[in-house]
């Protein structure tokens, strides 16, 4: 194993390149070409280095691993940070999409370059962060100051409602972050601790259990987000920079699922059980809910937006079946999402870029003129309704399967997200590909410039090569889930045996 | 040698989808199409090999999805079932490759054309070869994937576009059904590998799952859920309003797709379940319930329709209705024979219309045609023995399968038994008529169009040599494998590859039916002839006068029943109103205006009163946001205790 502390460089790395973009002088023009490079070279460096990772990653080892500890705010809480299968592929995630980010926004952006850089840059150190903290005041600031660049990058860089989106963001997520704090003091003096291994064997009292499971689902929730916290995401995402949205969709929202699996699950297994009911059936209503609203709507980025709740759904019920295929298969679709959703939300940047609308109607027949394009979004689009042989099928299939195993019901219903997400996806496609190209402004819209070719490409191999051989990942997070699974079922043995001696 | 047959098209389509604009559109066509003759060969030798030599074999190719008790691989289960699947998909695709580049000659993205048939058949192989549901489930939804495609294939025709979407959307209602059942398979069999599951199958009897709420007989629930799957596929009645619609894309298309392979997968993935089907009366008489009002129900609308391509896809609803009835009466080698011979001759059906229209400068309307057996002659004798072969001409390929389906129906002992007879046999009527009306409408009489038909030509050999091959399967593939699907053969042929129960004998039965049970169906083919003669060819007032008297049942059949009214009517249009509703109401309404809309009117309110502070000046806002940092921090140090 490394001796060298890479989980720090891997966070930190891009801090470094912010004050780098912070330092640098010269007139508009040169600094903002001088950010961008700086910005592309930091991510891309991170991306390298997180894949360092992976040599010494060791999947058949149980608990944490590159686990670095120090001191840090006295008694309270240490410098802990450490990953294990289920938080390394969503660090690698974040490093992989980032230099896609910086250069989605490289002739987009044109305002305050410079900032825009900074505000990705310690962006990703935050999320990197989130997924690495090993300690619960240390995770907390990480996952509420993440809050802080996202609204900056939507208000100021984003469409004409962006205070309105950004505030609404902020809302949402500030109501939920008040009652995670809470939370965690409370497991302060209760525990004694915030150290996260410790807590998670530590055993709460039941009662309290129940209290903490809903402060954390409180602010899990909004940041998933489930039904019925949802209608930031919508807004957010429409006024976002495209960028912006990637991340968004790409990362952020895994958030919550994250905090749900590391935290909600082994720390709180007597309080999941009882609240999975109510997971289920939020789960359910999202999927159904957010897709039929997505089927009626007339902005593209709206209509992502919304099959990114219904997605999350599949997430979250796939978590709370609490077995092994639910929870494989909602991490699976936690990264393949990051890396789909993104995808379409970049294939709508590109005609953004172009014609500076998001309307549906103000599209088609762009197949035309744009053969490239149509295929890299048909690929995307397949990927969004779960096709097999597109990374998508894997995580939905599997999450279902898994709430079969629990409840006929859920898996009936989450199943009927399966025929509305095919509706709303190839009714979107036809709509904005396929059809006559009639539109007198679309006559001159060219295919995929070779910077868009470069961003679209890798996304669609992986896209492709997970949906046919997915154990690079199942077999990543195939021991840290079990370890959550052991946890749950530990405690639903306990409860049964419970009620069979109550019975006697 | 099996994988050379399943990724030769796999190939085929990675070289004309990625390098066919470099390429140019003939050498892609020629890669494509060889490619797939290679891969049909190869199939020819594993049907003999496997079929009567016995060889049946396992292929490895790669893990899949591995979690906890579930596995899944990718794999190859080869057995008497795929290999005759084999031979008809390569079979098929490799004929319908060849007639597309006479077909197509004139079409500007022929490589995307080519990549696609390609596509579908490595998709379609996959299906046929899968060891496992999740796999047959992969090439389920590629080839729907393929279909889509190709049915939208001409992306500015508004019609092509919603025709493809429709495929899809509804084929997925039936995947809703399938994707359960598989589901269903797994926590009953803790397997979906074929070989796990069936040697737990006898295992279901009696035992009931959970399914919402109620439990059910295990096998009923799971044989149930599956048939949704396969009526979505298959064009089974409820679900058949997409094929019809199918046919916007190409006529070679129509004659892969929707007529001689991806809708028969339904049939074949029933067959391939056939030890859990085999344990449930009930799923069997849904199924013949289901096969039996679908052949009766499609044969009633293709009498009256006016589009050549139409009335075909209507034919092939009611054929695969047929088949089902074969299932449902436990005759699963009957119905993969029908299958079989009607892969040939439905293929050649379209392939002729295709010609036809080829002729006709892309006119489908028959109304419009007429008297072209002068101009088209060796069209008019292929489509004159794909007529007889599915009317089921005596010693034609339809003859031996389809009323061996009626004579299985007839003996069968599930519950809708007389009931599917019938049914068949009155159908087999109605194929007789509207078949031979297809054939007096479009090559005899007079010629409605005087200046497509002077210029109306033969087609080129590359669309002329499929149909020769398949004219002489649809003469000779009954008669020659009769004894291998229904006759004595059957346990030699087949052996494990389907099921049946010790109590099932219907394969012996159905040799003891009376005469005139038996020769039921070839008097109702002749009198269909008969009629179609007298109404087409004698005195074409007849029809017209039907027509002006029965004005109601001639809308009702021409308008298809209405199906497509009706589900917009109670389907498509109140889902799009809930979603707008859930929209602006539920999301606008209800949850924004309780939340953050509300709280941020509360604070409006609020700061109207503050505002008088925002002066404008520099100063004050670097005072307020002073105030902001400072509380940013604050809120740090307490997050951080």
């Amino acid at each position: 194993m490394t001796t060298w502390p890479i989980l720090s460089v891997v966070t930190f790395l891009p801090l470094v390149g912010a004050l780098f973009i912070l330092v640098v002088r010269g007139d508009d023009v040169v600094s903002a070409r001088n950010a961008r490079w700086v910005a592309l070279w930091t991510t891309l460096v991170t991306f390298i280095v997180s894949l360092l990772l992976l040599p010494g990653f060791d999947s058949k080892a149980a608990g944490f691993q590159f686990v670095e500890k120090h001191p840090w705010l006295g008694d309270v809480a240490a410098y802990h940070m450490g990953v294990d299968g289920i938080s390394l592929p969503l660090v690698i995630l974040t490093t992989f999409l980032m230099p896609f980010c910086i250069l989605a926004s490289w002739e987009s952006v044109k305002k305050r370059v410079k900032e825009y850089m900074i505000a990705f840059l310690v962006l990703e150190t935050l999320m990197v962060g989130t997924f690495c903290a090993l300690d619960l005041v240390l995770f907390y600031f990480y996952f509420e100051a993440s809050l802080i660049p996202m609204f900056l990058i939507i208000g100021i860089w984003g469409g004409p409602r962006r205070i309105y989106a950004s505030f609404k963001f902020f809302l949402y997520t500030l109501a939920g972050s008040v009652l995670l704090m809470l939370a965690i003091m409370a497991i302060y003096w209760q525990a004694g601790t915030t150290d996260v291994p410790t807590l998670m064997t530590h055993g709460f009292p039941v009662g309290m259990q129940t209290w903490l499971w809903l402060a954390f689902f409180a602010s899990f929730a909004v940041k998933m987000p489930m039904w019925p916290v949802h209608t930031w995401l919508p807004d957010a995402h429409v006024e976002a920079p495209t960028a912006g949205s990637v991340i968004l969709a790409g990362v952020l929202l895994k958030m919550g699922g994250y905090g749900f699996i590391r935290y909600s699950l082994p720390m709180f297994p007597d309080a999941s059980h009882l609240f999975a009911p109510l997971v289920f059936t939020l789960s359910v209503v999202a999927i159904i809910y957010t897709s039929l609203v997505a089927l009626v709507q007339t902005d593209i980025k709206k209509l992502i937006a919304y099959s990114s709740v219904a997605h999350m759904g599949f997430v979250t019920m796939g978590l709370f079946a609490m077995n092994e295929q639910g929870l494989q298969g909602a991490m699976f679709l936690m990264i393949s999402h990051g890396f789909v959703s993104g995808a379409l939300f970049l294939c709508v940047g590109v005609i953004y870029d172009r014609m500076h609308t998001r309307d549906i109607s103000a599209y088609g027949g762009l197949v035309k003129r744009m053969p490239l394009y149509a295929t890299a979004f048909m690929i995307f689009t397949m990927a969004n309704v779960g096709l097999p042989g597109t990374s998508g099928f894997v995580g939905e299939f599997l999450t279902m399967l898994a709430a079969f195993e629990r409840n006929s019901w859920i898996a009936f219903f989450a199943a009927t997200g399966v025929i509305f997400s095919a509706a709303y996806a190839l009714w979107l496609y036809w709509r904005v590909i396929f059809g006559p190209l009639e539109k007198d402004n679309l006559k001159g819209i060219l295919d995929l410039s070779p910077r868009e070719i470069a961003i679209l490409v890798p996304l669609v191999v992986i896209t492709i090569l997970f949906g046919f051989w997915p154990a690079p990942i199942l077999d990543m997070t195939s021991t840290a889930v079990n370890a959550v699974v052991a946890r749950t079922d530990t405690v639903a043995s306990a409860v049964k045996t419970a009620t069979l001696m109550f019975s006697f | 040698m099996y994988q050379a047959i399943v990724f030769l098209p796999l190939i085929g389509f990675l070289i004309a989808g990625l390098f066919g604009r470099v390429l140019g559109a003939r050498p892609a066509e020629i890669i494509t199409t060889a490619f797939l003759f290679i891969s049909c060969a190869l199939a020819w030798v594993a049907f003999f090999q496997v079929g009567f030599g016995g060889h049946d074999a396992h292929v490895q190719v790669m893990r899949w999805i591995h979690v906890g008790d579930l596995k899944i691989d990718w794999a190859f289960r080869i057995d008497t079932m795929t290999v005759i699947m084999l031979i008809v998909v390569t079979t098929v695709s490799s004929l319908v490759h060849l007639y597309s580049i006479g077909y197509m000659h004139e079409d500007p993205s022929r490589q995307r054309f080519f990549a696609y048939l390609s596509l579908f058949t490595f998709a379609m192989l996959m299906l046929v070869t899968a060891d496992n549901l999740v796999q047959l489930f992969f090439g389920w939804e590629g080839v729907g994937l393929a279909s889509y495609l190709l049915i939208g294939f001409w992306y500015e025709k508004p019609s092509a576009n919603a025709a493809a979407m429709k495929a899809f959307v509804v084929n997925r209602v039936g995947d809703f059904g399938f994707m359960l059942g598989i589901f269903a398979v797994f926590v009953m069999t803790g397997s979906v590998t074929f070989d796990a599951v069936f040697a737990q199958a006898p295992s279901l009897v009696g035992k009931s799952i959970n399914f919402l709420g109620h439990a059910w007989d295990a096998p009923t629930v799971i044989a149930l859920l599956l048939f949704v799957g396969a009526m979505g596929k298959s064009a089974q009645f409820l679900l058949h309003t997409w094929l019809p619609d199918a046919m916007e894309g190409p006529t070679p298309v129509s004659a892969l797709i929707h007529a001689a392979t991806m809708v028969t997968a339904g049939v074949f993935m029933v067959a391939r379940m056939s030890p859990i089907f085999e344990l449930s009366h009930t799923a069997l008489s849904v199924v013949m319930l289901v096969g039996a009002t679908t052949a009766m129900f499609a044969a009633t609308v293709a009498l009256v329709q006016n589009d050549i391509k139409k009335v075909i896809a209507y034919s092939t609803c009611s054929q695969l209705g047929y088949m089902f009835v074969a299932m449902g009466a436990g005759a699963y080698s009957v119905g993969i024979f029908h299958l079989f011979t009607h892969a040939c001759f439905k293929a050649l059906l379209f392939l002729c219309a295709g010609s036809v229209i080829n002729a006709m400068h892309h006119e489908q309307d028959m109304r419009h045609m007429g008297g072209l057996y002068k101009k088209i002659p060796f069209t008019y004798a292929m489509m004159l023995i794909g007529t007889l072969a599915i009317t089921g001409f005596p010693f034609l390929a339809g003859y031996y399968s389809k009323d061996a389906i009626i004579e299985a129906a007839w003996a069968s002992d599930n519950s809708f038994a007389l009931y599917g007879w019938v049914m068949t046999v009155a159908a087999a009527a109605l194929t007789s008529f509207y078949s031979w009306r297809l054939v007096f409408m479009t090559f005899h009489g007079h010629p409605h169009d005087h200046h497509h038909y002077e210029n109306a030509h033969e087609s080129p050999l590359a669309m002329t040599i499929p149909l020769g091959v398949l004219a002489v399967g649809s003469v000779f593939a009954g008669m020659v494998f009769y004894g291998d699907f229904v006759g004595h053969h059957v346990q030699d042929f087949f052996r494990q590859s389907i099921f049946m129960g010790a109590e099932n004998h219907i394969l012996h039965e159905m040799h003891d039916i009376p005469g005139w049970a038996a020769y039921a169906p070839t008097v109702m083919m002749a009198l269909g002839f008969l009629v179609a003669y007298w109404f087409y060819v004698l005195d074409p007032s007849v029809p017209v006068a039907l027509v002006r008297s029965q004005d109601a049942l001639y809308q009702f059949l021409l308008n298809k029943w209405y199906f497509d009214e009706i589900y917009n009517f109670i389907i498509i249009r109140p889902v799009l109103w809930i979603g707008r509703v859930l929209w602006k109401q539920g999301d606008g309404r209800i949850i924004d205006g309780l939340g953050p809309d509300g709280i941020s009117a509360r604070v409006l309110d609020v700061t109207a009163s503050v505002v008088r502070l925002q002066s404008g000046y520099l100063y004050h806002y670097a005072f307020v946001m002073l105030i902001g940092v400072a509380a940013f921090i604050t809120w740090f140090m307490f997050a951080g205790v």
